[in-house]
């Protein structure tokens, strides 16, 4: 009996690390290689839209750091996205446009409007912190709407990509796709180190029993506060890279709709594994893309099916997936 | 600034407000006993004024259009939490949310599917469709007088009930504790729909009674709910009455802040800037109350104890 | 050698093939509006007066057969960056038509342009591609944003209003519009009011007009905005005592809801459904038919501009390659336009009259504008000297 149990804890624990390492490897291999496979149709489209996947599944991921691992339910993470996007967009209207002045800025900016805000959001919980952060958010779009010189409601368009130290190495779409690539690989390799390190478990344990942290003796708000401030960093990373994507900023990066699009791109792949974000991201906007070359009511198929994934597939995506695979083990094995 | 437009403003103020209430109401209840966050309140709203246009469309006259759409928004919402809230109690509150986010996107476009893209229009009854002169050259829209009037005596309705009836004592005591209500033998499926139900008829009325002022059209619902929610959490989860008063508040802060604040600022700034900078401002305001009012008192102004 | 000849002949049958293939293949046209929201009206009236000419012409554009794809930008910038490039990259689209936003096009215009593809406005027309960053592959059907509503400023000054009070929405567009009309109208101002976008309740402007007592109000209130404010005006009791102008607050789009509360209000245009010649009679009337609603001038406009298409795919014999005769053949505008004449301005924005209209009410009970008099003959917009084209 302890050898049977023994066994299957071997191979429970042997069948994660595949799925911790196997699952993202894969997903980072096929985004990988759709820039040589567009070669072959329509190249320009199709960077495009998969360099959109990737730049919004940096900000996935950076919610799902504060979400599925911290339990803090942001409705105001497209600010930072926001943020991000105009530390190149006003640089830019001045005539100074490079990515070794904009990134950091755009880091800058996210962090700091994450640190003014998060010491007043942390110190809620559940609904609340849904709520305060989305007023937040909500600020934060209501200011960049009054910007009237750099652009206001209208938003503004940037000549051209940020440039390298001088180089104009973003220009070509190909190279900006392994760029964008080599952020949210990054982006995720960061995370995860985060979430494996010793700040990353008390953050988790705050998540499921916040008095016993504290009675530990850990400074939850503390610790949840840096949690928000390094996911408000790296999605303001996603909005520096929109920007250099669509050459245009605009207040519309900011609303609560967008936030909300964030969540669910969050939770349809499933919470608290980082790559889920990713998957969620990729069928999201995937699903819109394609849906919405049938009809254009295509939100009305769109929105049932979100419900019934709600209903039906707890746990995302991958949660489906892994429901799905322990049934064909438990057919094949025989138990 | 004359009194003359302080006290316009006053009532436009009231009037936000008490619409304001009337589909918080539902809202606060539903999140207070059921824990559900119903984020499809919005598009109960604006179907509400959506039916009542396709009803005053047949019959031609606007009481029976709106007992009919009173009708059809109860049947809908009952229709709704049957198939598909009945299934999240139990759930995060994060799939609530994904799961009415599906229904927003369902309906405001089922709506434009049906209906059409156009804004469309709900004339008043005749008999409420004049003005009255408050003062000289200042005349104010009965309509608005009776949408406040009526939506006041919603609110003593709703006290009545939910404080003088059993009914009402069992919603209640749902807001504080649920479990415990259910394993008093209450049946708590029940009482998840006719709150359920109630709520989505409190919004879908809000939403006729204020179709003749403004336009129906897709998506109408989506400001009107992030303003709702910004009232329970002030007013606190799970309370008629925090729903009220917040309501009132935020109505006038928003109304009065809209008016007045590009004037004050005038006085600090020039013109110029204080025409741009003001609007935005006035639309922060609420949210900058929101995040006040949760930094003095993080639980609202009258949490429904025991939360 | 035999074989050598034969393989040149072969090699250039096939060339000629290919080229007259070219001529026979289906031209396909990107529409990219607005289709989804309140807007949604707007992007409908758009897209179908694109389809109406290409229906009324036979499916063809030019002689060649016309594939319409259409794509719905949702009024997000960067969606509809992801939809053009679709439309160019993936769907070979040789032209595209739209937006309907001016914050749209901010953000398409380069994406297309770079292109080397035509992008063709049947709405927005800001002023910044009018004038210092006009391009040569940007072509116009409607408007320069200024100019309606420097009809209304013209007109209140030569009407004698001597007090206005002006109100627009908070960006760019709704600054335009009101620096338009002052550019004209040279009375007092007694106030100038920017309101948020997207506000629905107008009750606390409303009074401060009531308070100031002007002889007349501008407004600037597009879309569902304009719904709520012209029902809430004459609810105000204020239609009977200021005179009502404005620009895009009252059209075909917005009048089955504003109804009888917009009756003798005044807009100012470059088009009415009851413009007097044989080509707009006929196509209010097709557009009544097919769409059951009356067209307003987002819809005339797209129709103009497949006219636009047509003529110049025909002037080129449908081959497309070489751009800069296509651009001359686009340049000429040799096309019967519904609003009578048509020429292009240096800078590819129309050189047009432009009128007052008053909405009225049909005997058959819908609701349209109306012609009143014609305030601007064969102008050019105020940037069009800013640019370097010629």
């Amino acid at each position: 009996m302890a050898e049977a149990a023994l066994a299957t804890t071997f191979a429970g624990r042997s069948r994660k690390l595949l799925d911790r390492t196997l699952l993202p490897v894969l997903i980072f291999a096929a985004f990988a290689v759709i820039p040589l496979v567009a070669a072959a149709t329509s190249e320009q489209y199709v960077l495009s839209l998969v360099t959109r996947v990737m730049i919004f599944a940096i900000a996935a991921l950076a919610l799902d750091l504060i979400v599925g691992y911290g339990g803090l339910v942001s409705f105001g993470h497209a600010a930072f996205i926001g943020l991000g996007a105009y530390a190149v967009g006003i640089p830019a209207s001045h005539g100074v446009n490079d990515a070794l002045i904009s990134l950091p800025i755009a880091i800058a900016a996210s962090m700091l409007f994450a640190v003014a805000t998060g010491t007043v959001c942390v110190r809620t919980k559940g609904v609340y912190f849904i709520m305060i952060t989305l007023a937040f958010g909500q600020m934060a779009f209501f200011t960049a709407s009054s910007l009237a010189p750099y652009g206001g409601d209208d938003g503004l368009t940037v000549a051209a990509r940020t440039t390298v130290a001088g180089f104009a190495f973003f220009d070509n779409e190909r190279i900006f796709y392994y760029v964008v690539f080599a952020f949210l690989v990054g982006a995720f390799l960061f995370a995860r180190t985060i979430v494996g390190s010793r700040f990353g478990r008390v953050v988790r344990g705050a998540k499921e029993n916040q008095t016993r942290m504290e009675a530990i003796g850990f400074d939850v708000h503390r610790f949840q506060l840096a949690a928000y401030v390094i996911s408000g960093g790296i999605a303001g990373v996603a909005g520096f890279l929109l920007a250099n994507a669509t050459k245009f900023v605009s207040p519309a990066y900011m609303s609560w709709q967008r936030s909300g699009e964030l969540i669910v791109m969050v939770i349809l792949g499933g919470l608290g594994t980082l790559y889920g974000a990713i998957i969620g991201t990729a069928a999201y906007l995937f699903l819109e893309e394609w849906l919405s070359g049938f009809t254009e009511n295509w939100k009305v198929i769109f929105g049932p099916l979100l419900v019934l994934v709600v209903v039906f597939a707890r746990g995302g995506l991958i949660g489906v997936a892994s429901r799905i695979r322990s049934q064909i083990r438990r057919r094949l094995g025989g138990g | 600034m004359s009194t003359a437009i302080f006290l316009v403003q006053v009532l436009n103020g009231l009037q936000l407000g008490v619409l304001l209430f009337l589909i918080a109401a539902g809202l606060t209840l539903v999140f207070g006993v059921m824990d559900f966050i119903n984020l499809a309140h919005g598009v109960q709203y604006m179907l509400g004024a959506y039916l009542a246009v396709a009803f005053y469309g047949i019959t031609g006259n606007f009481l029976a259009a709106l007992v009919l759409a009173l009708l059809a928004a109860l049947a809908f919402g009952l229709v709704l939490e049957f198939v598909v809230f009945r299934h999240l109690y139990d759930r995060d509150h994060l799939d609530h949310v994904i799961a009415t986010f599906g229904i927003i996107l369902f309906l405001n476009h089922g709506v434009k599917v049906v209906w059409g893209a156009a804004p469309l229009s709900l004339p008043m009854p005749d008999m409420f469709s004049g003005s009255v002169a408050l003062m000289e050259g200042l005349r104010y829209p009965v309509w608005r007088l009776v949408v406040i009037a009526s939506g006041l005596m919603i609110a003593i309705l709703l006290y009545g009930l939910v404080t003088h009836t059993r009914i009402g004592m069992l919603v209640r005591a749902g807001a504080a504790n649920a479990r415990m209500v259910s394993a008093l033998g209450v049946d708590i499926r029940r009482l998840f729909m006719i709150v359920f139900g109630f709520g989505a008829m409190l919004a879908g009325f809000g939403g006729i009674m204020i179709a003749p002022i403004l336009s129906v059209e897709p998506g109408m619902g989506d400001t009107v709910l992030i303003l709702a929610f910004v009232v329970i959490v002030i007013g606190g989860v799970g309370s008629i009455r925090g729903a009220f008063v917040a309501a009132l508040i935020i109505g006038l802060v928003d109304t009065l802040g809209r008016s007045f604040a590009v004037d004050i600022l005038r006085l600090i700034m020039g013109p110029s800037p204080a025409r741009t900078v003001g609007p935005a401002i006035a639309s922060m305001l609420i949210y900058l109350l929101m995040a006040l009012v949760l930094y003095v008192r993080p639980a609202g102004l009258f949490p429904a104890k025991g939360r | 050698m035999k074989t050598l000849g034969r393989t040149i002949a072969a090699t250039a049958a096939f060339a000629i093939a290919m080229s007259a293939a070219q001529a026979q293949e289906k031209l396909k046209i990107g529409v990219v509006a607005t289709l989804s929201g309140p807007p949604a009206v707007i992007g409908q009236q758009l897209r179908n007066g694109f389809n109406l000419a290409v229906k009324s012409l036979g499916g063809k554009l030019g002689g060649r057969e016309a594939d319409v794809i259409v794509a719905d930008d949702e009024l997000k910038p960067d969606v509809a960056v992801t939809k053009v490039k679709a439309l160019i990259d993936r769907d070979r689209a040789d032209f595209v038509i739209g937006p309907v936003f001016s914050n749209v096009l901010q953000a398409i215009l380069k994406p297309v342009t770079d292109e080397k593809v035509f992008l063709i406005s049947p709405n927005a027309g800001t002023s910044n591609f009018a004038g210092k960053e006009c391009n040569p592959n940007f072509f116009v059907t409607s408007y320069q944003n200024d100019q309606n509503h420097e009809v209304l400023g013209k007109y209140a000054q030569d009407s004698g209003i001597k007090k206005a009070f002006i109100m627009a929405p908070n960006y760019q567009a709704g600054k335009d519009a009101l620096a338009g009309f002052k550019r004209y109208f040279k009375g007092e101002i007694l106030d100038e009011i920017y309101v948020p976008l997207g506000q629905l309740d107008y009750s606390a402007e409303l009074s401060k007009i009531a308070v100031a007592k002007p002889d007349a109000i501008f407004v600037f209130i597009p879309g569902g905005m304009g719904v709520n404010f012209v029902k809430q005006f004459r609810q105000a009791g204020l239609a009977d005592k200021i005179v009502f102008l404005s620009a895009f607050t009252v059209d075909e789009s917005t009048l089955p809801a504003q109804q009888d509360a917009a009756l003798g209000f005044f807009g100012g245009a470059n088009w009415a459904p009851d413009l007097d010649n044989p080509q707009n009679k006929a196509f209010v009337a097709a557009y009544e038919k097919e769409y059951g609603a009356v067209p307003a001038t987002y819809a005339f406009q797209a129709y103009d501009a497949a006219l636009l298409i047509d003529s110049a795919v025909r002037q080129v014999k449908g081959n497309l390659t070489d751009k800069d005769v296509l651009r001359a053949a686009f340049k000429k505008a040799d096309f019967q336009s519904l609003r009578g004449g048509f020429k292009f301005a240096n800078n590819h924005y129309p050189i047009q009259d432009f009128y007052l209209v008053k909405v009225a009410k049909r005997p058959d009970g819908k609701y349209q504008t109306e012609i009143v008099k014609k305030v601007f003959e064969n102008y050019t917009d105020p940037h069009a000297k800013d640019c370097p084209m010629k």
